[in-house]
């Protein structure tokens, strides 16, 4: 596919990489020259130097045979109006990040006068994450399928853990409880485990199943399933603003240290219910005073990753309080993996993931397979739930005979509503979301799952 | 330095090289020569080495600028050595040294041979001769790029490192696809010119190899004469077909999607012509004394002009005893060489309007010591790391060029001889003047004079840099 970026920030050049990957012809624009430069270098990309929103700069861009247009510069504006253009010049289809929580209450107005194929808001799929992993803090990281029916909940085994030295086969008839271990990650490797496959302490595993059954699996593995009572933020950002409105609404009770005070009363107006603490978040008395040792879980959202990567590893050191870290602009991944900092938020990766599922969306002739899809450990793991439709050649036909491409695994199966984790007999019907978990990048349709 | 890419790709170049020599195994089959032989041995073993290395993959796919550089001057040394061996195995050519030179020649697009007689050659290897600035012209790595799938961010700084001009551009968001359109055009006007001149009387392998000649801008002819004996309609196609090939093939691009008025709004292409036809007019005037009429007068040093400064290096007669005044206008187009992104070799003429300009804002600013000025070309601003680094390119070249004059001042030939010969092969034109003339040949050089000219001919065909980066000790430093 022709695809126009016009931004090549931090979230715009994470696109240009996940997409470049993925094939795609890509022309991405900025205003400053030595963005568009770097970027042409590390990828196989055409750079243009102007200003995306102007007409004659998207023409130099060959916008009449682009397909895409994703606008991500810092300005929501800038954003909106590149799209508006190109919606104009060249009929294509348009994403467009918003972050103002002013435009984003009247999203759905917006995205339909504008014409608009996707708005993305990394903030607030950041928050939802968090929200989702404070819902449950024993999980590292939750991603849900079937419009949140089935959860993928990452876990990290404990040692003397009832799982330790166990094989999977072993694991599933000892707990009788109706879910699936997609994937395990062991050191610097990643499995897609079989029946035999023998797990150890300190493995990090994906749990698939139902909401109700994995909340089950857990409570028997004896792990504390309950969520967090009360939040301690730091940094009070767009991320805070979007977070702390979720948690407020399940009734957490909410903590901000911000520690500029024009955005402590701004956000003190927004959100009446939280407690708004005017101070510098990397200041130890004022987080001791402001009884951080109690807290039930710290999330570090300031804009500077360094700043959160220390101040939760302080809060590892003095508190027994669920970690979650904004990362937003190191590219060390495995240095931070290895720090154990519980569960690290990647914003850009969260807008990349969703921008490459709309893509692989459109790509398709015959409209969106794909509903959802999530990207693990590196990039080498996808998720993706598809919608099975008619003439698939999976219909109607026993699991076990399907010829499906090795380290492919059928987790689950959303049968009208009821979540169903696949064995050897049971068959995938028309109108069912199916979710696949593989080491397989790229695909794109459901029949991608079998051998040629 | 990751040696294993680069092992891999030059093993891909092996292949290549066996591919390319097919065609002059043909023309030999077709004509019955036994050197054709040679090519089949040479075709044999490249590709019994190829198959042994292309087992070892790359380790990993790490690569940067500098493995770029390295690759493509080592793959032209590497093309260039085996593509010396049938020259060397056939006979025709008396030294090692002597074969390779021409292959030098030829790839780099130059077209300074060191026979006295090129008549007396078989035909497939007169044909491969030819055919050598065929694949010079638009270069291996970009017909690699183009056909071979070579993932990872590798391919863009091999493409920098082989492509002519300043600045390369893309023509369309992937290299892959860039690589093909070049080869699609470069084809398509090869195919033309063959079919012209079979119009206007040449036979299909005439047809061919001169215009292998003259799309990769090489100047190697069939005949002692060079050009000088084939009627005038033909030199006439010669005269267009080498103007085009000298002109950034982005022209020609940018007028098959049907935007005309960015393409005759190039800067560069206004000033190609405009010195094309100036130095055609002020030769044509010098010269009218030595001709019948003021037409053939002007065909014959336009002619001259268009082969010297696209840097192809035919000739329809020795102007080597034109006037003095003449022989210095063709020695300056010698050094301007044509435009970038074209098959054409020498300084390109955009870099000298990027010198001329910031010339001409240096001396404005001498005048107005607080003023900013921004240099602009083609209705966009020329970045300042762009002109240093054409000021450093020319600081470069004019250091090579008086390098190697001296280098070759020890053979005690003349003064001409000595800065013609090295700024013309260093141009990858081809003749220069007096001893070098179009008349004349390289073949009286010492050994060592002629390593200095293939340096300097592969030097100036890929642009400087890849050379000297391949020469400095800090490339091979861990």
């Amino acid at each position: 596919m022709q695809i126009i970026i016009v931004g090549c920030g931090n979230v715009g050049s994470t696109i240009v990489e996940k997409l470049s990957k993925e094939g795609h012809n890509i022309t991405v624009i900025d205003v400053k020259s030595d963005a568009v430069k770097n970027t042409t270098i590390n990828y196989d990309v055409m750079g243009i130097t102007g200003n995306g929103a102007s007409y004659s700069t998207q023409r130099d861009a060959g916008i009449e045979d682009a397909d895409l247009m994703i606008a991500v510069t810092g300005s929501d504006e800038l954003n909106l109006l590149c799209c508006l253009i190109a919606k104009k010049a060249g009929g294509c289809h348009t994403i467009a990040r918003v972050r103002n929580p002013v435009y984003s209450r009247e999203i759905n107005f917006i995205k339909e006068e504008l014409g608009l194929s996707m708005v993305i808001n990394p903030e607030d799929a950041a928050a939802m994450e968090i929200a989702r992993v404070l819902k449950f803090p024993s999980a590292i990281k939750i991603d849900t399928f079937a419009k949140g029916r089935i959860e993928l909940v990452k876990y990290r085994v404990e040692e003397g853990s009832f799982l330790c030295d166990k094989a999977l086969k072993d694991v599933s008839a000892g707990m009788k409880c109706d879910v699936l271990v997609c994937m395990v990650e062991r050191e610097e490797n990643v499995y897609i485990p079989d029946g035999n496959f023998i797990l150890r302490a300190k493995d990090e595993i994906s749990v698939v199943g139902s909401v109700k059954n994995s909340i089950q699996f857990f409570k028997k593995l004896g792990v504390p399933t309950m969520r967090a009572k009360s939040a301690f933020i730091v940094g009070g950002g767009e991320t805070a603003y979007y977070l702390a409105k979720q948690l407020i609404s399940i009734g957490v009770s909410v903590k901000i240290v911000e520690r500029n005070k024009e955005r402590c009363e701004e956000l003190s107006e927004l959100l009446p219910q939280a407690m708004l603490i005017y101070g510098d978040g990397t200041d130890r008395d004022l987080l001791m005073e402001e009884g951080l040792p109690k807290a039930e879980s710290f999330v570090a959202l300031t804009n500077f990753d360094e700043e959160n990567i220390m101040l939760s590893l302080f809060v590892k050191s003095i508190s027994k309080a669920k970690l979650i870290t904004k990362v937003h602009r190191i590219a060390y991944d495995e240095i931070i993996g290895g720090l154990e900092l519980g569960t690290v938020i990647y914003p850009k990766y969260i807008t990349a993931e969703s921008i490459v599922k709309h893509v692989r969306a459109l790509q398709n002739s015959i409209g969106s397979n794909i509903e959802t899809l999530y990207r693990m450990s590196n990039d080498r793991v996808e998720a993706l739930e598809f919608i099975v439709k008619e003439d698939s050649p999976v219909v109607g036909i026993p699991l076990q005979e399907l010829r499906l491409k090795p380290n492919m695994l059928l987790c689950s199966i959303n049968h009208k509503g009821n979540i169903i984790t696949p064995g050897g007999q049971s068959k995938i019907a028309v109108g069912d979301t199916v979710v696949i978990v593989t080491t397989i990048t790229g695909l794109h349709d459901i029949k991608d799952i079998l051998k040629p | 330095m990751n040696y294993s890419v680069i092992r891999y790709i030059l093993f891909r170049v092996l292949e290549f090289a066996a591919l390319f020599m097919t065609l002059p195994l043909l023309v030999g089959l077709i004509y019955g020569e036994s050197s054709a032989f040679y090519f089949l041995y040479v075709m044999a073993g490249c590709l019994a080495v190829s198959l042994v290395g292309r087992r070892f993959k790359p380790k990993n796919q790490v690569f940067y600028a500098r493995e770029g550089f390295v690759t493509v001057s080592l793959s032209w040394i590497l093309l260039s050595l085996v593509g010396a061996l049938p020259f060397y195995l056939s006979g025709e050519f008396p030294t090692y040294t002597d074969a390779l030179f021409e292959t030098i020649s030829g790839l780099t697009t130059t077209g300074a041979t060191v026979l006295t007689d090129v008549e007396g050659l078989s035909r497939c290897i007169q044909f491969w001769r030819c055919f050598t600035h065929w694949i010079g012209g638009m270069g291996v790595l970009v017909l690699i790029l183009a056909v071979l799938p070579l993932s990872g961010s590798y391919n863009m700084h091999l493409m920098r490192a082989e492509s002519p001009g300043p600045s390369v551009g893309k023509l369309v968001p992937k290299i892959k696809n860039t690589a093909m359109i070049l080869y699609g055009i470069y084809l398509a006007i090869t195919l033309i010119e063959i079919t012209a001149l079979m119009f206007a009387g040449l036979n299909l392998y005439e047809a061919s190899t001169l215009t292998f000649s003259t799309v990769g801008t090489g100047g190697f002819g069939l005949l002692n004469t060079s050009i000088g004996s084939y009627s005038m309609t033909v030199q006439t196609i010669f005269i267009i077909f080498m103007l085009l090939c000298g002109i950034n093939f982005q022209v020609f691009y940018l007028l098959l999607i049907k935007r005309p008025k960015e393409a005759f709004g190039s800067e560069e292409l206004r000033y190609y012509l405009g010195i094309v036809l100036a130095a055609s007019l002020l030769i044509a005037v010098n010269v009218r004394g030595f001709f019948a009429s003021g037409w053939e007068a002007f065909h014959h040093s336009m002619f001259q002009v268009a082969s010297v400064i696209t840097t192809t290096g035919f000739a329809t007669l020795d102007y080597n005893v034109w006037p003095e005044f003449s022989r210095t206008i063709l020695f300056l187009l010698t050094l301007l060489g044509a435009c970038a992104g074209s098959t054409g070799g020498g300084f390109k003429v955009s870099r000298l309007i990027v010198l001329l300009r910031s010339v001409k804002n240096e001396i404005f600013s001498v005048i107005h010591p607080r003023s900013i000025k921004k240099l602009h070309m083609d209705g966009h601003i020329v970045e300042d790391g762009v002109i240093k680094s054409i000021q450093v390119y020319t600081m470069i070249y004019v250091m090579i060029l008086l390098g190697s004059f001296v280098l070759i001042s020890l053979n005690e030939f003349d003064f001409v001889t000595n800065i013609t010969a090295v700024a013309t092969t260093f141009n990858n034109v081809g003749p220069g003047f007096n001893m070098v003339g179009p008349a004349g040949n390289y073949a009286a050089f010492s050994v060592f004079s002629k390593l200095v000219l293939m340096f300097d001919m592969l030097a100036g065909r890929l642009e400087l840099l890849p050379m000297m980066v391949l020469l400095s000790p800090r490339t091979w430093r861990r």
